[in-house]
């Protein structure tokens, strides 16, 4: 396998941990206790699909060649190297730096109100929904088994935050603004989704127009409108990142960074 | 004056303890429904009762027992049913409802052996 089959798994792990890590932001802090669960299992189903995607990483990494290992050095965790020992998925979940993160910017937005929460799920699930459908017929098998997996689990997450943006959308004058104003703080994300890099193996501008089918349906049925806006924020997948990965990394590395090999 | 100090303690919660006006308010209108759950743990088995849970309808009812009750592997289907619609029988009756099943052992099917095969009885 090249040194891209090993890029494009980090940064398919990345999307999965960072809003793995932002959605747990709600445990104990959901609506009501049944939705408080709801979104806690679609951040540990996130978590585990970001596991399988680290641990194949390190499967590639620690079988390449002394040249491909260089290749990749850029995103490779500067304290792992005085370890002395094999990759594992802890070090690139633990100690990467910022910069060394290829997420979406939409899944490091900060967890914001219900409405935002639903939101950024929705389409962040219906992205990954026919992403995967794509991924799971690629030639890297292991890459296509974690999708295969995966997409039984996206189905779920797009139906429920689906549901939710259309009661919200549908519902009452508040709700219908927090969604509204939601809907205008996040189009700008979405645009990322959709703009191809080097180490993609999916030619993701192909997913553009099922993803915005999806979008316009649900949106109809909460009688929202799609904004008009068309400038887009992009950089995640290039390691450029906003203000706010920082601190999500500083809270999620701490224990690892301060109690180095540390487990539990 | 006439008011008088009420003192709290831990664990006082309830209307009950509170002066009227005062403290937790009464079961709020704004609450979702509750509605029963049913798992069933697999095929062949009947529905059991497991639990309840707060829903705005049957739809997400379901997807709340989903992830409130099914979450390891508990289950393959689920029934739900708004707890409103649920008539149990008054405790006082107890003694004409069930006391006079006690002296009728015959009524046991404790005379015959199960074959072992036969599980779920």
């Amino acid at each position: 396998m090249s040194t891209k089959n090993f890029i494009y798994a980090l940064h398919l792990a990345d999307n999965a941990l960072i809003l793995a890590q932002r959605n747990a932001e709600w445990t104990g802090h959901g609506p009501v206790l049944e939705q408080d669960i709801a979104v806690t299992n679609i951040s540990l189903d996130l978590l585990g699909q970001a596991r399988n995607f680290y641990q194949y990483a390190t499967v590639l990494f620690n079988g390449f060649s002394d040249k491909q290992k260089e290749e990749v050095n850029q995103f490779i965790p500067r304290l792992w190297k005085e370890y002395h020992r094999e990759l594992q998925e802890d070090d690139l979940a633990f100690l990467r730096d910022e910069h060394q993160y290829l997420n979406l910017l939409i899944t490091e937005l900060p967890r914001g109100d219900w409405a935002q929460a639903v939101l950024r799920q929705f389409f962040f699930s219906a992205f990954q929904f026919y992403l995967y459908q794509q991924l799971q017929n690629n030639t890297d098998q292991q890459l296509a088994a974690i999708a295969g997996k995966s997409i039984k689990e996206v189905t779920y997450h797009l139906r429920w935050s689906a549901e939710w943006v259309i009661r919200l959308g549908d519902g009452t004058e508040e709700s219908n603004d927090r969604i509204k104003n939601a809907l205008a703080d996040q189009w700008s994300f979405t645009g990322e989704l959709f703009m191809p890099h080097d180490y993609e193996l999916i030619d993701v501008n192909t997913l553009r127009e099922s993803w915005t089918k999806k979008i316009e349906d649900i949106l109809s049925q909460a009688g929202l409108v799609l904004p008009k806006q068309t400038w887009m924020q992009s950089g995640g997948k290039a390691g450029k990142h906003t203000e706010h990965l920082g601190y999500l990394l500083a809270e999620m590395q701490y224990l690892q960074r301060a109690y180095p090999n540390s487990t539990w | 004056m006439n008011n008088s100090i009420i003192k709290y303690y831990y664990g006082d919660y309830g209307d009950k303890e509170s002066p009227a006006g005062v403290g937790v308010e009464k079961s709020s209108t704004n609450e979702w429904p509750l509605w029963e759950i049913f798992i069933r743990s697999k095929q062949g088995l009947d529905h059991k009762h497991v639990g309840s849970l707060h829903a705005v309808d049957a739809q997400m009812a379901i997807e709340n027992a989903r992830d409130v009750y099914t979450r390891r592997q508990e289950g393959v289907s689920i029934w739900v049913v708004e707890s409103i619609h649920i008539h149990a029988s008054n405790p006082d009756d107890a003694e004409s409802f069930y006391e006079p099943a006690n002296d009728k052992v015959y009524r046991h099917p404790t005379f015959y052996d199960l074959p072992d095969e036969i599980k779920h009885m």
